[in-house]
Order: structure tokens, then sequence, then C-alpha cells
């Protein structure tokens, strides 16, 4: 049965993408579609750290802004084609998230909130500050990834948004299949085993502070590579990617959904995506909603969307 | 889901009558932009309500689809999209900072629809893209009008404080270019963060510096407010320089017209429209726009809104003139556009220049007890 809870997320989430564009009245929605899927790919980082690993950060956004920036800057300084420099950001975003959490994460509690914090509001100035390479708040162009062309060449000819749309989609399936994985395998089980309770996992002799980091790491890739891929498709990055409410904005997503939970992740990135465009027509009161939304779900739905309709429906159907 | 957004663009479609021309808008009217992009937005507002009442472009009534990206270029990216793809618009207007423009204008480009941005950045339209015009001048052109003045009155050597926001970073940057060109050397080269309270430190080590001949201050928001204030508290007797950032009545409130006193800045025929000439070419728009736009918000009007103003100016004189909506007609009508007054600047566009404008457009200002005047 377990497996098939597995096949069964991954299976809907195929479905979903591959026939969700026969329904599309226009272009536009291939856009929303694709910023869901790059949203939800940070979100289920944000599930392996804080759902699974009971880690909170809140400067996520700063390796977003990495894996963004090395698409912008890489190509035109190094010379390296964007496809290289999105694994090259992740890997930045990998050691820096070592490099930060390797001391903090063997403190107890909730020490790598703070220094996730300070971490990704210092790589927010950096990009602000330092106009000689990044161009500074205005914000810099992204070389094209050129993937479009290839197919193109092909035969396969795409329009951007469509193109965008089902390429953000295949590595979002990638990226939820691997997180499904993990959380199957003997270090996914670990990390659960360390979130239910840290004591008793340390006394099984597990090396918790190892185990931290390693979904601290991972989940810097996540979000690295979900920056990169919006400034691909961008094609123009500014600073504002690595702010701090876009930090705030990752754990919401998270939390709204169900933060041990990938269906939750991709339901919580799919609602806060698209409530501003539909609330567009009430544009001011769009924070009102989006706050009466958390609050209802943090008191009627306290695990998040996801998980706790699916103990409704398992309940009932005892 | 699919159905909430189904019946939202059904809504959006059903509002349509038969002949009208859809104008899209992503302006910054909420986020840190706001004080740019709140006039803005309701200049087009009111400017469509007026166009309709008297009958439209060609009997065509006006449509305008506008969203508010909030400041973010990402947002910003999405509506325009949106806009394109989904309000079929015929042309766009927008993009209050200059990261919102860049984005949307990746999406007009490859739309090929026209876009005219009311962000100051140069890379906007240089190199010329093919659709994209922009209406407010650049810092650059700032620079050049402040240097001159400089010139007339024989400083040659100064002192900058810059704030590290986009706008007075550009600027920055842009001055320290353009100064040798003008014999004017920068002895002294601060910042402040926009968030700053007091700037008293890097004004005081300017004062300290031997043989600085005046400020200039280039930023935006309530930075420049501040230094105004701290330059008068440090008792700086030199000749005092603003950017255009602060062209509006908030600005002489926010640093009070005591402080204020002497301040000079290249500033918009708007600023001074009581003192312009009576036969000066932009005397009839910049009347017009004013009693408008203040019998309608009951707020003094500002030169970021004049920026939306002349988008809304050039493109539908470009579209009567081309008798059609169809993107290159109006994109070819705009590069033919000659001795067009805005409250801005006479416009003057070419395939080769999509600003329009040359120096002639900024007037330099001096404050004086609490009010705007002409200095030439």
């Amino acid at each position: 049965m377990r497996m098939t809870a597995k096949s069964a997320t991954l299976l809907a989430l195929v479905i979903l993408i591959a026939l969700a564009p026969v329904f599309f009245p226009s272009g536009f929605y291939y856009r929303v579609g694709a910023l869901v899927f790059v949203n939800a790919l940070a979100v289920i980082g944000i599930v392996i750290l804080t759902g699974w690993a009971g880690q909170v950060s809140l400067g996520h956004a700063g390796f977003a802004g990495i894996g963004a920036y090395a698409c912008a800057l890489a190509p035109v300084h190094w010379g390296i084609h964007p496809a290289l420099a999105v694994l090259l950001g992740a890997a930045i975003s990998a050691v820096l998230a070592w490099l930060v959490g390797r001391p903090i994460l063997r403190l107890k509690g909730y020490y790598l909130g703070v220094a996730s914090l300070g971490m990704g509001i210092l790589i927010a100035m950096v990009l602000n500050n330092e106009r000689w390479l990044t161009r500074g708040p205005d914000g810099i162009e992204v070389p094209e990834l050129g993937l479009r062309a290839v197919l193109k060449d092909a035969g396969l000819d795409l329009s951007n948004g469509q193109f965008w749309y089902f390429f953000c989609g295949i590595v979002l399936i990638l990226g939820a299949w691997l997180a499904l994985n993990l959380r199957d395998s003997a270090t996914g089980r670990a990390l659960r085993a360390l979130h239910g309770s840290e004591v008793a996992a340390r006394t099984v002799g597990m090396d918790v502070a190892r185990l931290k980091l390693h979904a601290f790491v991972i989940s810097a890739v996540y979000a690295s590579i979900s920056g990169s891929l919006l400034a691909l498709q961008n094609k123009f990055i500014t600073p504002d990617v690595a702010g701090f409410m876009h930090s705030v904005e990752m754990v919401t997503m998270a939390v709204l959904g169900g933060v041990g939970s990938v269906a939750g992740a991709i339901f919580g990135a799919a609602v806060l995506t698209l409530l501003p465009q539909l609330l567009t027509i009430f544009a001011e009161y769009e924070q009102l909603v989006l706050g009466l939304v958390m609050v209802l779900v943090m008191i009627f739905l306290r695990e998040g969307v996801v998980p706790s309709i699916l103990r409704k429906i398992r309940g009932s159907g005892e | 889901m699919k159905t909430f957004l189904t019946t939202t663009a059904l809504i959006a479609l059903a509002l349509p009558a038969l002949a009208e021309i859809r104008i899209g808008a992503s302006i910054s009217a909420t986020g840190p932009a706001a004080f740019l992009g709140d006039p803005q937005h309701k200049t087009l507002e009111m400017l469509v309500e007026d166009l309709n009442a008297k009958g439209g472009i060609n009997g065509e009534q006006i449509v305008l689809v506008a969203y508010d990206d909030g400041g973010d270029p990402n947002k910003a990216r999405t509506f325009a999209t949106r806009l394109v793809e989904d309000d079929e618009v015929v042309a766009i207007i927008g993009g209050t900072t200059t990261g919102t423009t860049m984005s949307i204008l990746a999406v007009t480009e490859e739309a090929q629809i026209p876009f005219i941005s009311l962000a100051g950045a140069i890379d906007i339209v240089k190199p010329v893209k093919p659709f994209t015009f922009k209406t407010p001048h650049t810092d650059r052109m700032a620079c050049q009008k402040i240097f001159e003045d400089m010139q007339k009155n024989g400083i040659t050597r100064i002192g900058m404080i810059s704030g590290t926001d986009g706008f007075g970073a550009s600027m920055q940057a842009q001055c320290k270019d353009v100064a040798p060109d003008y014999g004017i050397e920068i002895i002294a080269d601060e910042t402040y963060d926009p968030k700053d309270a007091d700037m008293t430190a890097q004004l005081t080590k300017i004062k300290g510096t031997e043989g600085v001949q005046a400020i200039l201050n280039p930023g935006f928001g309530q930075g420049p407010s501040i230094v105004t204030r701290n330059v008068r508290q440090l008792a700086i007797d030199l000749p005092f320089y603003q950017s255009h950032g602060v062209a509006s009545d908030g600005f002489i409130e926010l640093a009070g017209a005591e402080a204020a006193e002497g301040v000079r800045l290249p500033g918009t025929a708007l600023l001074v429209a009581g003192l312009l000439a009576a036969d000066d070419p932009q005397k009839p728009v910049v009347d017009a726009y004013k009693a408008m736009f203040e019998a309608k918000t009951g707020t003094p009007v500002s030169t970021f809104g004049g920026y939306a103003h002349d988008a809304f100016l050039i493109l539908t004189d470009a579209m009567a003139r081309a008798g059609s909506t169809e993107p290159a007609a109006v994109r070819d009508a705009i590069e033919a556009t000659a001795g067009l007054a805005g409250t801005t600047g006479i416009y003057t566009f070419s395939p080769e220049d999509h600003l329009g404008l040359d120096l002639s457009a900024f007037r330099m200002l001096e404050i004086q007890g609490g009010k705007w005047t002409l200095v030439e």
C-alpha cells in the first residue's frame, strides 16, 4: 500500500500536468502553470527540510538568488552554457548550505532559522550592492537556454509559454520523484524519526547533526534550481528573487499545503500562485484574503490542506 | 480551480462591446514604488474616461486593462503575458520601475506589441528595441542638466551623496560617467541606504573634504528629504542640487520649506505650470492635465503621473494617425511622432530614437519660500 501512495502522487501529477493545457482558455495559463511548477519545486525542498527534518529556514530565497544569478552571470563571464550554469548554481548553493549548516545544525533548537535568515539577507545585499557584477537593484538580463530552438529544429515548435510549462513540469515531476524516493529511503525514515523525537533518534545511534545537514543541503539545491528556472524563463532577474519576502512565501506555501507532504507542497504553491491572479479585480484586498486563508487553514486544517483532507477521506472510509 | 480561472476569463471577455481598443497597463500602484505608480494608475483611468467621453479614437471606445504589479518584476512579467495572451490588448503602458519594465519588454518584444515604459534607465531604449518606447527623460540627462547649471555658476569640484536603491545607484554611475564632459570633478562620493534615518556622517565627511563647491544628491523617496534636512542642520553653506527623482511638492513638505530653501533640481514644466510663459508650447497640455488631475483626485500633480499622461497621449495620438490598432502600424506612427507637446517635454521620435526628448525638456528649478521657481 505504501508503494501505491507514492505512485499515486506521481501519476496524479503527470496526468495533471499533461492534461491541464486542454482546459487553458489562452496562452497566458501556460505562464501561470510554469510559475506554479517553479514555486512547487522550491517548496518541495522546504518539505524535506521542515516537514521531514523538522528544521526551519527563513533564507531559502538566498539559494534561489544564487541559482538565478548563476544563470545570468556564468554564461556571460565564463562562457558556460546556461544549462551548466544551473548545475553550477546548485553546486554553489549546496556548498554554501553545507558551510552554514555544519556548525549551526550541531546545536539543538531553531538556530538554523536565525542563521539562514541572516544568510538570505546577506545574499540579497550582495546582489543589490555589487553593481560591477550583478548590475544592482535594476536587475540583469539572463541568456536564452536555447533548448526551445533545438526542439524547433527537431520538428517540435512550442510557444515560449508552452515550452516553459512543459519543461518546468518535467523538472517538477523529477523533483517530486526524487523527494518521494528519499522519503522512503533509509535517510528519509531517519529524518522523519528525528523529527518525531530527536532524543530517541540519537539514542538509537543516528548521527542527528549529519542528517539535518543533508536535508538542508538537499533543500538548498531544490531552491537553487527553482531560482535558475525562474531566471531562465523570465530572461531577466532582479535581486527581489533573493528577498526575505520570497523566503517567507516559500514557507507559507509549504505550511498551507501541508508541510510534511510533497503533494501538499505542490498544492500550496498552486494556491498561492493562482490567488493573486484571481484576485486582480480586488487587488487592494489581496493581502487580506491571503492572510484570512492562512488563518483559517491554521485553525481548521492544522496539518495543512492536503494531509488534513486525506485524513478525512481515509477516516470516513473506515 | 480550473472553473474559477475560466469564469474570471469569461467575466473579462464578457465586458467588451463591439468596436473598442484594448490598452493594457502593468503599474506599481502598491509596494515600494507606489508613490510613482499610484498617480500613474489614476492618470490612466482618468484619461481613458475623458477620451471615451469625447468619442474615443476614430469613434472607437478605449478599454483599459490595468494590473498592479506591486513593483515585482516577476509579477510584471506574468501580467504582461496575461495582457498579451489573455486580454489581447493592442499596446501596453507601464513598467513603473526599471526592473518591471525590463520584464515587460521581454514579453512585448516577442509578441511584437507597442510598449511605452514609464521608467528612467537608458538601457530600456538603448540599444533601440523595435516596439519599446519610454516617456521619462534618463538619469544621464538629469546629470547633464545639473552639470550645465554648475558650469554656468563656475562650480568645478563637487561632492556626491547617493542612495543605493536602483534610481540613486544608476544616476550616481551616469553622473560620474558624464562629469568630465562638463569639466566637473567629483572629489567626494558617499552613499546611504534608502531606509537610513540620518546621513550626517556622510555629509560631515563631504563638508570636511577640501575644496568642495557644491553637493549633488541623486535619490528618490524619503532619503533626499533627510539629506536636505541634515545639510541645513550641519550648516553646510554650499549650493545643493537634488535630482528629478524628488520633483514633487511632497519633497518640500517632507524636507520642510526652510531646509529646502535654495535647493536646485532639474524638473518638468508640470511642476511650475503657473510660471510658464503664455506662449510656451507645453503650457496648454500642462494646464489641462493639472486642472483635470487635481479636480479628479484632490491631490497635486506629480512628474510621475505626467509620465503616464504622456505615454497615453503618444499612444492615442499614434493610433489616431495610423487609423488602425495594428501593432506595426501603431509602432510606425509613434516613430513618426514629431513636436508632440507632453507634460514632460516635447516628443519627437524616430526609428533610431525611442526616447524622443532632449535636454530642453528639463527646466532648472529652485525652491524659494516653499515654492518651485524657474531659474532660467
